[in-house]
């Protein structure tokens, strides 16, 4: 984790989203995809906070060239401010954050599933278990064809791309959800990454449960602080032993983790907040596959 | 003359007044190096409860305008754990601690307190007097000040460091609170604990936090936060006070130490920055030797009523 004072190389529009690249040689060379970025706001505004933002693409092109793309949806004030920052304007950008995606070591068919701007960290996965040798399928997702993430770059990295857009006005019509199961079919996904917002990843979640794919997920998840000092950001995750939860950092115990182990209803606030242990216990769950 | 930053609050000594507030530096083990631990004045641990709490339901922050409403619970790893895993890291760091004691009843606290008071490190105890009182039917023991001096009093009976009571400013009768806690045996007061508020997504019909009613703290309360310190500094001029809310720049806790406080806490503004203490502690020397003070405490009841004009731009 470091904190530098980064230019800022280029900041463009990509179709709906907004993506800003900066300087920063000593966080490119370091992070892995899944990991994020924090990126502080003006002082003497309103809001306050800094911004937390997963990395789309790191460039390690050796020494002071290293680069680092991260990709938002302009909507609160925070990042309609930063949606106006422009090329050579610096920012203060602590990264490396959180725990990034682990490859499978012998599994080989990933299929990657994400939706709308969800696909930045994702497609940054995808290429990094390319250079691994492995087989990446992605399961794409947005509202309309508008807010679909660079299908074409999608496209490229890929051995199969479908994407579904609600509307069908791009691809096939539903949502990722609707597609899951044939495209797993096809794919002969072993391994399933995802990244999004909770019902999608949770019902991801359970379906790898029900067919016993191993799978990560990131979160995304509103954070104070994004270096673990606040405790804003809690997912209630089953310890490893089965021995009960814990409330865990998305900051910095994720935003990667194992759905299997995400207490889901207490998560998303489906069960009444005083149960602590189910009649039954907690499951053990399965390591990651080694 | 170059001013001495150190200050002393009635023989109980800080390398510089600025302190980090509770519940804003991880736990212990878990501090990121960014923070650079040991160029604070002292440490504030969260708060502590006897066995371990997971805290509250997510979403537990809002970002409010020029604030933020914590409604995170009191998650922390429970006073053993922490003695055994937490402590070590910030006592490494060789700066004082000052541990933050909560609970659920008054047995709690003096439990928390009994395993804590004589740690190596541990220098004072701060009261958090905002969780929830099992014999109330959770309801924060803050609400009622002669239930709030009980549990000040029990810790302080305990304590062989000094004790520190954290209030909240909205609750009536805060000088008299303030007093009442000394009187039971309250070495110290900070002022003040989060501001009791509510955020809310009117576009969901829906509170923003998980746990509706939360506590305020960052650049909006610091007026507040200012008028308790200076009420109650008036009042009470031989108690230690230290002020904490929403000091994000050297003139911030300069404002505070001239409202009456003899030290101060940061909390959000380490949030946002890991070193705005560095900063705040260095901007207090510079107006000290620019004004041409000795110490930060060289500031206290130096504060002139504005009168003839504020000359604001």
């Amino acid at each position: 984790m470091r904190r530098v004072r980064a230019e800022v190389l280029n900041a463009r529009q990509i179709g709906a989203y907004r993506s800003i690249t900066i300087v920063a040689p000593e966080v490119a060379e370091k992070v892995r995809p899944g990991q994020f970025v924090s990126v502080a706001m003006p002082s003497g505004r309103t809001f306050l906070l800094r911004r937390q933002f997963s990395i789309h693409q790191a460039s390690r092109r050796g020494g002071w060239a290293g680069t680092l793309e991260f990709v938002f949806d302009p909507r609160g004030p925070g990042t309609t401010w930063l949606a106006e920052v422009r090329a050579h304007q610096f920012l203060d950008v602590i990264g490396p954050l959180g725990k990034a995606f682990a490859y499978p070591a012998k599994l080989s068919n990933c299929l990657l599933v994400a939706e709308e701007h969800g696909c930045a960290p994702i497609y940054f996965l995808g290429q990094e278990l390319r250079t691994r040798g492995k087989r990446v399928d992605l399961l794409v997702g947005a509202e309309t064809e508008e807010l679909v993430f660079k299908p074409i770059e999608g496209k490229r990295l890929s051995q199969t791309i479908v994407i579904a857009t609600a509307d069908g006005s791009l691809g096939e019509a539903g949502s990722v959800l609707d597609h899951l199961p044939q495209v797993v079919e096809a794919t002969g996904a072993q391994v399933i990454y995802a990244a999004g917002r909770r019902p999608m990843l949770r019902r991801i979640s359970e379906f790898c449960a029900e067919r016993n794919i191993p799978s990560q997920i990131a979160v995304e998840e509103e954070m104070a602080c994004g270096i673990g000092l606040c405790f804003s950001c809690t997912v209630p995750v089953i310890r490893k032993d089965g021995s009960g939860y814990d409330n865990l950092r998305a900051c910095v115990d994720g935003p990667v983790f194992n759905p299997a182990r995400i207490l889901w209803d207490r998560w998303l606030g489906e069960e009444p907040l005083v149960t602590v242990t189910p009649p039954e216990g907690f499951p053990v769950v399965k390591a990651w596959p080694g | 003359m170059k001013p001495d930053p150190s200050v002393d609050l009635n023989g109980l000594r800080f390398p510089h007044p600025v302190l980090s507030a509770s519940g804003c530096l991880a736990t212990g083990h878990d501090v990121p190096a960014l923070v650079e631990v040991h160029r604070l004045g002292g440490v504030v641990t969260r708060s502590l409860t006897f066995g371990p709490s997971r805290g509250w339901p997510t979403p537990r922050t809002a970002e409010t305008s020029a604030g933020l409403l914590s409604a995170v619970g009191l998650q922390n790893p429970g006073v053993l754990d922490f003695i055994e895993r937490d402590l070590p890291r910030l006592a490494k760091a060789n700066v004082p601690i000052v541990a933050s004691v909560a609970g659920s009843s008054l047995s709690e606290y003096v439990d928390v307190t009994s395993a804590m008071h004589l740690k190596p490190g541990v220098v004072a105890m701060e009261v958090c007097v905002s969780s929830a009182d099992d014999e109330r039917e959770g309801e924060p023991f803050y609400a009622r000040p002669e239930r709030l001096v009980e549990v000040v009093g029990a810790v302080a009976r305990m304590s062989r460091v000094p004790v520190f009571a954290k209030l909240p400013p909205l609750i009536p009768g805060l000088v008299e609170v303030a007093h009442q806690c000394v009187r039971a045996g309250a070495f110290g007061l900070t002022l003040v604990d989060a501001v009791p508020a509510l955020a809310v997504d009117a576009s969901r019909l829906r509170t923003r936090t998980a746990t509706p009613v939360g506590g305020l703290s960052g650049p909006a309360v610091k007026p507040i936060a200012l008028a308790a310190v200076y009420q109650v500094a008036r009042a009470l001029p031989d108690v230690p006070v230290m002020g904490v809310g929403g000091i994000t720049t050297g003139e911030d806790a300069v404002e505070f130490l001239l409202a009456g406080a003899w030290a101060v806490q940061v909390g959000t503004a380490l949030l946002i920055d890991p070193t705005a203490h560095v900063e705040i502690a260095r901007g207090i020397m510079d107006y000290l030797g620019e004004k041409g003070f000795a110490s930060p405490n060289d500031l206290r009841g130096r504060l002139r009523v504005g009168a003839g004009g504020n000359g604001s731009g």
